[in-house]
């Protein structure tokens, strides 16, 4: 058998495969964090909460109604986005421009009355969601095992992180988005909505939770609480990569992944503090991230 | 409509404007009237509520009390983004280019307004700077480019009413009087034009007529023909 290092081929690919496919949902679920802050300036403690209830609307829709998977890979995210929406109109609009702790304890408020109510109804032994029949099953590569389903989540998240990076990078809407991040009285002084702008830019962040939520369904346990555990190390990733880097927050998304894959390999004690301990030292040396503009 | 009945058109009028920034009340009841067409400057020190008013009128302050009507309507009530609607084009005085955007993102981002708007081609013939730097990053321009900018940029949309921030705040002689050429290619073009402005000299020639500001009230008003008249009036309030 091939080894490397000490280590089986397979086992280390196997590893890298998870690592790749935790940092998927570490790149979507930063990147709506990253499109969240920049407009609205707030740190959104509600993004697990958004990315746990797509998954449960995954499962919940199938079992209530025989919603199929592809079918809730766009109703969830948009049920989701719409709650969203109504989160931001309702309540983030009234602390508007004050003090980041207010956001921060309203978000963060949110988080546990989602997950309260879920758990009151669900409990949090995880629900149970069957892998769609097509992704049964997988592809030999000779030095690993393939999953289908593992390399269409790889597949299709960098291709929604890629698309969304060319929406805000390329597109006239985009550029409204990077004004509105600078200076966002001065667009709507242009004639700008930018209230309007706010709300979309708030319903469509979560939407990108709620979408790695329907992703993570089939391969995860999906409970109430599956949100608050992910959102911790997605802030790191986000502190890692700077705040506010479209780009940036893909990146060191899937980098993240990588490195813990690779720690769970070599040294497995240590992989679930690797990612906090890259951040510490990115800290120390680049306190504005991996890809933050120098303030 | 004939040009004598545009000038009877009042584009701008305010009344009794107070403003606010959370406990310091800035303006203190300002009164005036902009007709279609003129060019009229708001003159006084730095600190007597020039910026203020202008941004008050974008209702881009705190609190506001009064009344600003624009083309006959009242805007009290209206958002910043529905004040630009009315065809009110803002240039602020620390000109807000955007740093992520390249030049041309820059000039085509505000949307278009009203009709009537100059198209890309007629704003890089009058700013042929722009045009040779327009995938630049829109900061990484001369002081004096990024005010071309900041101008260049209300004119796309076609904002028939300008209100102009210190443009030629901290530029070289040179650019200043490319900034008037402008001014009067603009005002030729029927624009009206609400010129706050430190550079007296640069404004005496072009304007209408010239508002004085001081304590958050307008304390005088002199028309073009009456500057020399006024002009040790004018001193003592500007403190030249």
């Amino acid at each position: 058998m091939t080894m490397i290092f000490g280590v089986p081929l397979a086992v280390l690919s196997g590893q890298l495969l998870i690592g790749v496919i935790n940092g998927a949902f570490y790149a979507l679920l930063s990147l709506g964090l990253a499109v969240i802050f920049g407009l609205l300036k707030i740190i959104n403690f509600a993004h697990g909460a958004m990315y746990m209830l797509g998954a449960m609307a995954t499962v919940i829709l199938f079992d209530a109604l025989g919603v199929n998977y592809w079918v809730a890979l766009f109703l969830a995210p948009l049920l989701v986005g719409v709650f969203g929406m109504l989160v931001e109109y309702f309540l983030l609009r009234r602390i508007a421009g004050q003090d980041h702790i207010y956001s921060l304890l309203l978000t963060f408020g949110i988080a546990l009355l989602v997950q309260g109510v879920l758990t009151n109804l669900y409990g949090v032994s995880g629900l149970r969601y069957a892998m769609p029949d097509m992704f049964k099953g997988g592809i030999n590569l000779g030095f690993m095992f393939l999953p289908y389903y593992r390399a269409w989540v790889i597949g299709v998240a960098l291709l929604v992180c890629f698309g969304t990076w060319f929406m805000i990078e390329k597109t006239k809407l985009g550029a409204y988005l990077r004004a509105g991040t600078e200076d966002a009285q001065l667009m709507q002084g242009f004639g700008v909505n930018v209230p309007l702008l706010v709300s979309l830019t708030y319903g469509f962040g979560v939407m990108l939770a709620a979408f790695a939520g329907v992703l993570a369904a089939p391969i995860y346990s999906v409970t109430p609480v599956m949100g608050s555990h992910i959102l911790i190390v997605v802030f790191a990733v986000v502190v890692i990569g700077g705040m506010g880097s479209i780009g940036g927050a893909i990146i060191t998304g899937v980098l993240m992944g990588v490195i813990e894959g690779l720690t769970k390999t070599f040294y497995p004690p240590a992989s679930s503090a690797v990612i906090f301990l890259v951040m510490v030292v990115v800290l120390m040396v680049r306190p504005t991230g991996l890809f933050g503009k120098e303030a | 409509m004939t040009h004598a009945s545009n000038r009877e058109y009042e584009q701008l009028r305010i009344s009794g404007l107070h403003a606010f920034y959370g406990e310091s009340h800035i303006l203190h009841g300002i009164d005036l009237v902009v007709h279609r067409g003129e060019l009229v400057t708001l003159l006084g020190r730095n600190g007597a509520g020039r910026s203020t008013t202008l941004k008050a009128i974008m209702n881009m302050v705190g609190r506001r009390t009064g009344s600003i009507m624009v083309n006959g309507e009242e805007t009290m009530a209206c958002a910043p983004h529905h004040i630009a609607r009315l065809g009110v084009g803002y240039c602020p005085e620390h000109r807000g280019i955007f740093s992520s955007l390249n030049v041309q993102e820059n000039l085509t981002l505000p949307p278009v307004v009203r009709s009537g708007g100059m198209s890309l081609e007629e704003i890089y013939t009058m700013f042929p700077n722009l045009y040779e730097r327009r995938f630049s990053q829109g900061t990484k321009l001369s002081g004096g480019e990024q005010q071309m900018l900041a101008m260049a940029r209300i004119l796309r949309t076609g904002a028939n009413m300008l209100l102009l921030d210190e443009i030629t705040e901290g530029l070289a002689p040179v650019i200043v009087e490319k900034l008037g050429d402008v001014l009067v290619a603009l005002k030729n073009k029927g624009l009206t034009i609400v010129l706050v402005e430190q550079n007296f000299h640069f404004a005496a020639p072009l304007a209408d007529r010239h508002y004085v500001v001081e304590h958050g009230q307008i304390v005088e008003e002199i028309r073009a023909d009456e500057l020399s008249a006024k002009q040790s009036v004018l001193d003592s309030y500007l403190g030249v």
